[in-house]
């Protein structure tokens, strides 16, 4: 499903974000790619969002070459991947309905559509009493469930979930992580990036270990380990 | 179409929630679409006082006493065909010694000496007046010439007072091109400043909201359905200015009206009154076009992403 060719990201001497990395994600994969801060786990998930362009390499999602995408083409490719940050990237100014009507919006969905299915997906991440609620009267926990309702509303094909636990405590990690793992049951594609040891053990599946820019571990079953 | 009710609603909706950032925004297209209202006022003032000074602006052509009336009818008509005349009236000479008695009724002296001559003294004369001040110089010209269409006008003339009044002429014609342009140079200033503030502002309101429409990027919002919105509620600041400004100038030129009106030359009131409805297109297209360009620009830095 992504295709990472010797790809490198290098803003100048001293700072080598991605260092002649190749991997492969198969679609229906729970990935999650660790290691510390600056490793570069960031830098290769905006790649595939073509949030970042590669200094060398190539980045394919199926057959599309994403750093050579025009900007109409990169909004399609975008609607395909759900996305969750760190920082949640709300809407601030919407209410939680608002955020993920938005996002369905943005794909061009029927307002009925949006009337049916914000409920309902509101109601699978356990937020159905803070429908009307603005992100800022919502705790981290639940911003981050928010955004992954939003995330998942328009049935992507792949999650990109980038340090989606950095700013919860204990609980809300394993919600999340809980949350994340049936979604993938579901069918979908979904990279996480982090550098929480329990959250990778609790899940057991395919781990990518990256230091200094480059993948020094790739295991079927992995755990934390650097 | 439900695209466009989308944008034009979650215009409105981000209208409301911005709060404090709405009204100083609409405050400062305020201010903008008042200086425009004042400008338009301001040149109304100036135009009408130009225009009646250059009214009182006009040459005399004073005939010769026994010139008969048919040559100076000639004469009349040929200025008429110069694309220079706006109008020229005849004053024969009797009613150039009726309005002479008139004007000099108090003046015991001069009509008793009138009285002694008997006869009138006092040849007919035209009034010639031209379309602008600086056209009666080509008409002197043409009355000097002695061309085949006047064929001996030159001597049933009198005499022209466009010499006499040369000085005051060509004066007066400086100040009135200078106070055009003068006014014009002024309008552009005030414009352009008014409008770089209210792009600033404009500007800073939406990069209060860079994160979102980053984010709104992200999930896949296309440029119009991102950019939309904020064209929506920069149409709302001008709107709600233009409302602003309007109602501000109604007790304004009410007050000028009644007491500048001997001032000005011009009541105000009745000119604000009575070009409501031009002044409010002018000033609603100016605002409104101005907030959603000032939007339209302003969001594309945030948009290539």
């Amino acid at each position: 499903m992504i295709y990472f060719n010797n790809v490198s990201k290098i803003y100048n001497e001293d700072s080598v974000a991605l260092d002649d990395v190749t991997l492969t994600i198969t679609a229906g994969e729970f990935v999650s790619i660790v290691g510390h801060s600056g490793a570069g786990k960031t830098t290769l998930v905006k790649m595939i969002l073509a949030d970042d362009v590669p200094t060398s390499g190539t980045v394919f999602f199926e057959s599309i070459n994403i750093p050579k995408l025009k900007n109409k083409d990169l909004t399609k490719l975008r609607r395909r991947i759900g996305m969750v940050f760190q920082d949640f990237k709300l809407l601030s100014n919407k209410t939680a309905y608002e955020n993920i009507a938005f996002a369905m919006e943005a794909v061009g969905k029927s307002n009925e559509e949006i009337e049916s299915d914000v409920p309902h997906v509101l109601e699978l991440v356990d937020l159905s009493n803070k429908m009307f609620h603005f992100p800022n009267q919502m705790s981290g926990g639940e911003q981050q469930r928010l955004a992954i309702a939003r995330a998942i509303i328009n049935q992507p094909e792949l999650i990109i979930a980038d340090e989606p636990t950095g700013n919860l405590d204990a609980i809300n990690t394993y919600e999340i992580v809980q949350i994340l793992k049936k979604i993938n049951d579901l069918g979908t594609t979904v990279v996480l990036t982090t550098h929480n040891r329990g959250v990778v053990d609790s899940i057991g599946k395919r781990v990518i270990t990256m230091e200094k820019g480059r993948v020094i571990r790739d295991d079927k079953s992995g755990k934390y380990i650097i | 179409m439900t695209e466009l009710k989308r944008i034009i609603k979650a215009g409105f909706v981000n209208f409301s929630r911005s709060g404090i950032i709405s009204w100083a925004a609409v405050l400062v297209v305020t201010i903008t679409l008042s200086v425009i209202t004042a400008i338009i006022l301001l040149q109304a003032v100036l135009h009408f006082s130009l225009d009646q000074i250059k009214d009182k602006v006009d040459v005399a052509i004073y005939f010769n006493v026994d010139v008969p009336e048919s040559k100076i009818m000639f004469l009349k008509e040929s200025l008429e065909n110069l694309p220079e005349v706006e109008k020229i009236s005849y004053i024969s000479a009797t009613e150039a010694l009726k309005l002479f008695r008139e004007r000099h009724q108090n003046d015991y002296p001069t009509i008793q000496a009138l009285d002694e001559i008997k006869d009138n003294p006092l040849g007919g004369y035209l009034n010639v007046k031209a379309k602008e001040v600086s056209q009666y110089e080509s008409i002197a010209n043409f009355l000097k010439s002695d061309n085949a269409l006047v064929l001996g006008s030159t001597s049933i003339i009198d005499k022209v007072n466009y010499n006499q009044n040369k000085t005051v002429i060509d004066r007066l014609n400086n100040i009135i091109s200078g106070a055009q342009k003068l006014g014009f140079l002024i309008t552009m200033i005030l414009v352009i400043v008014s409008i770089i503030i209210t792009f600033n502002t404009i500007r800073l309101a939406i990069f209060i909201s860079k994160e979102e429409i980053g984010v709104m990027r992200l999930v896949g919002a296309s440029k119009i359905r991102v950019r939309g919105p904020f064209m929506v509620e920069g149409a709302i600041y001008g709107i709600i200015a233009t409302i602003v400004t309007l109602v501000i100038f109604w007790p304004m030129t009410a007050y000028l009206g009644r007491n500048m009106t001997n001032f000005l030359g011009l009541n105000i009131y009745d000119y604000y009154v009575s070009n409501l409805i031009q002044i409010s297109i002018i000033i609603l297209l100016s605002g409104v076009l101005l907030g959603m360009i000032s939007s339209f620009i302003a969001i594309r830095k945030y948009l290539n992403k």
